[in-house]
């Protein structure tokens, strides 16, 4: 592992918002590129990008759009450097199409939506969380995706470096789901050394010129890297490829090549997942939360708990891949999951998958502009193992 | 002996000035008989290997298409991207890194219908690149659909009674957004072409080279136009080489 370059760490407290954080993580991780589109509420990562990076050697660029963004950043994470673009709802809409091409061609990116209320313009300055699911499946086609959910300020500068390790790492593009209570609530934020802060640094080939295959896994069925300019005379292509990146459309290759896009994901997810448990163990209901609905199901479990109910709290880090295991494993010992969620229930769904009937899985819906009332969490969870078996 | 010779495949078979820059081992292409696109990959090699640029630091960039295909084929750094994208993947990379020189290559419907959006604003940034545009006035790729270059009245599968729409002037377009070198060749003019590619790439700034090329599979054929070669003496009979043009005059008609 190597360390932060101490150029661009601003070592020390700040009372910063959650956009504002994610910036400096960003910075601070070795983004050295950043292309993006106005859209509220993402606006301030860029606006503060675009300050800063003069200073640290980064180049920031407006696009005329987010298609233009999602895919400029493609073109800098080829030419070596590490990269970001920032949107919301509508924009993370538009960029649908070049998250398959950075998972088709294993190009490691940031990209970062901060969740207003939707469908369509919706709510354009209030929370919500439903592009949970368009984070997994919004490309067509299959394809292993990393989704992180920050819940602070704080969060929003740790996990961007984790976000940015986790893109080097396994060559995918990283979805960093904030919301707009995340992006938006300003909190001490501490920023420690520079030594302090590991970044994963590009996998990149070693060996010669002309033993060089440049889409031939390694041991965790992840190939090593080139960049433009250095005389590989690489080719890299959206269409179906074999190893040395060419052009290959037949189904032995299609079968071959999208199982380990998914494959390198799936067979990794151990080491990939993340997820922070409170009272869980000997729990009868288990709270499932991320983003900014972990902290409006705080009250909720407490008051739950306050009137002898054994109550857990799951929070997810890292929402995809999700945590099948450990949801599998819960189900057999609690009676309930309760999944308060800013949609009409994406992630209840997986619970509910993993839960596969063993534990009663009960949504709390909203439908985003705001966050729950707490109240409305309590009930859910009071009223989760009435029915249960 | 010197019949055995004639045999010996090194001797029958010298290679092409042009293979050096080729992805041999993946030739044959795709491309159709009559094709305009490989004659522009010719000429486009040879500006390449006379321009004195170090290979290893030139990136080509496709889009989507029949056209979108020739980054496939070059031996060089090179990107086959999504319809219409071209413009800002080579953006990103060239900001990225400012050493290399990054040539755009793709289809008249990739980069002005779709990826319209894109062209006007890199011309507009005048963004340090070269964009090679193969204008065969139609949708090679999927089949012959219209495209905002098909001119005025011609078919296409899309437009099976005439197109009705007005056709886009490149040239103009381009110089109006910023390009600082505009120029339109066609395939035919392989001499010209080459020397203006090479021209092209050594502008510093957006340059841009529209290249009339016969598609005879989905348009000429279908317009009853004749095939490839037809098309090229037709090139030859009606072009006019007016350097320094006023682009606004430059518009193109349907031929018949
Ligand atoms: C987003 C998207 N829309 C549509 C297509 C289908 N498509 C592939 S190539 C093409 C048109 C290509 O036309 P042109 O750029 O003129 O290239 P040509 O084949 O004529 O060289 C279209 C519409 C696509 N690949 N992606
Ligand atoms: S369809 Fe037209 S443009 Fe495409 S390869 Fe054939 S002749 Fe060329
Ligand atoms: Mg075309």
């Amino acid at each position: 592992m190597a360390t932060a370059d101490p150029i661009g760490v601003l070592t020390g407290a700040h009372f910063i918002d959650g956009d504002h954080a994610c910036s400096e993580g960003a910075i601070a991780a070795g983004c050295r590129f950043v292309a993006g589109y106005p859209i509220t509420p993402s606006t301030e990562v860029v606006e503060r990008i675009a300050e800063r990076f003069p200073f640290v050697g980064g180049v920031f660029i407006q696009m005329e759009d987010e298609i233009a963004s999602s895919i400029a950043i493609q073109g800098a994470a080829w030419a070596g450097k590490k990269t970001m673009t920032v949107t919301s709802g509508p924009g993370f809409s538009l960029m649908m199409e070049h998250i398959g091409l950075a998972a088709m061609t294993e190009t490691p990116l940031v990209l970062v939506d901060v969740q207003r209320a939707g469908p369509s313009t919706g709510l354009p300055t209030m929370p919500a969380q439903g592009d949970m699911m368009q984070a997994r499946w919004g490309s067509h086609g299959d394809y292993g995706i990393i989704a992180l959910c920050p819940n602070s300020p704080q969060e929003c500068f740790d996990l961007t470096i984790k976000a940015f390790n986790l893109a080097e790492q396994y060559r995918v593009p990283v979805l960093f789901m904030m919301d707009e209570c995340v992006g938006h609530m300003i909190e001490r934020v501490v920023i420690p050394s520079a030594d302090k802060i590991e970044v994963t640094p590009r996998r990149m080939h070693t060996g010669s010129k002309e033993e060089y295959l440049a889409f031939a896994p390694k041991a965790d069925l992840v190939p090593d890297m080139v960049k433009a300019g250095d005389g590989y005379h690489m080719h890299v292509t959206g269409l179906t490829h074999d190893e040395k990146g060419y052009p290959n459309m037949t189904v032995g290759t299609q079968a071959r090549l999208v199982r380990r896009l998914v494959d390198k994901i799936k067979l990794n997810a151990e080491k990939i997942v993340d997820y922070r448990e409170d009272g869980v163990e000997g729990a009868d209901i288990v709270v499932v939360t991320y983003g900014i609905t972990s902290r409006t199901a705080l009250p909720a479990i407490e008051q739950a708990r306050s009137e002898g109910l054994k109550v857990g709290h799951l929070r997810l880090v890292v929402a995809w891949p999700f945590p099948e295991k450990r949801i599998r494993e819960l189900s057999s010992k609690v009676k309930a999951f309760v999944v308060p969620e800013l949609n009409f229930g994406q992630m209840t769904l997986e619970v509910e998958r993993c839960a596969a009937g063993r534990a009663n899985t009960v949504c709390v819906p909203h439908a985003g502009g705001t966050v729950h009332n707490p109240k409305d969490i309590y009930e859910a969870i009071r009223d989760s193992v009435k029915g249960a078996k | 002996m010197v019949e055995e010779q004639l045999f010996d495949e090194e001797v029958a078979a010298p290679a092409n000035p042009i293979e050096s820059l080729l992805r041999m081992d993946r030739i044959p292409h795709i491309w159709c008989p009559g094709c305009g696109i490989g004659t522009t990959v010719n000429c486009f090699i040879r500006a390449l290997q006379t321009s004195g640029l170090n290979l290893d630091k030139v990136a080509v960039v496709s889009g989507i298409g029949c056209t979108g295909r020739v980054a496939g084929y070059l031996d060089l750094d090179s990107f086959h991207t999504t319809h219409g994208r071209a413009i800002p993947f080579a953006t990103g990379l060239k900001l990225a890194n400012p050493e290399l020189k990054v040539v755009v290559y793709s289809g008249d419907g990739d980069l002005t219908a779709i990826g319209g959006n894109h062209f006007i604003h890199a011309a507009r940034r005048n963004v340090d690149m070269t964009v090679i545009l193969v204008n065969n006035m139609i949708y090679g790729m999927t089949g012959g659909q219209v495209a905002p270059t098909t001119p005025l009245n011609a078919t296409a599968s899309t437009t099976p009674h005439g197109n009705f729409e007005q056709t886009f002037n490149l040239p103009f377009l381009a110089e109006s957004c910023g390009a600082v070198y505009v120029a339109r060749w066609t395939a035919s003019h392989v001499r010209h072409l080459t020397k203006s590619i090479k021209e092209a790439l050594g502008k510093k700034g957006f340059s841009f080279v529209e290249i009339l090329a016969p598609c005879p599979t989905l348009f000429s054929r279908r317009n009853k136009l004749g095939d490839g070669l037809d098309q090229m003496e037709y090139y030859q009979e009606h072009a006019e080489i007016r350097h320094g043009a006023d682009t606004k005059t430059v518009g193109m008609d349907f031929q018949s």
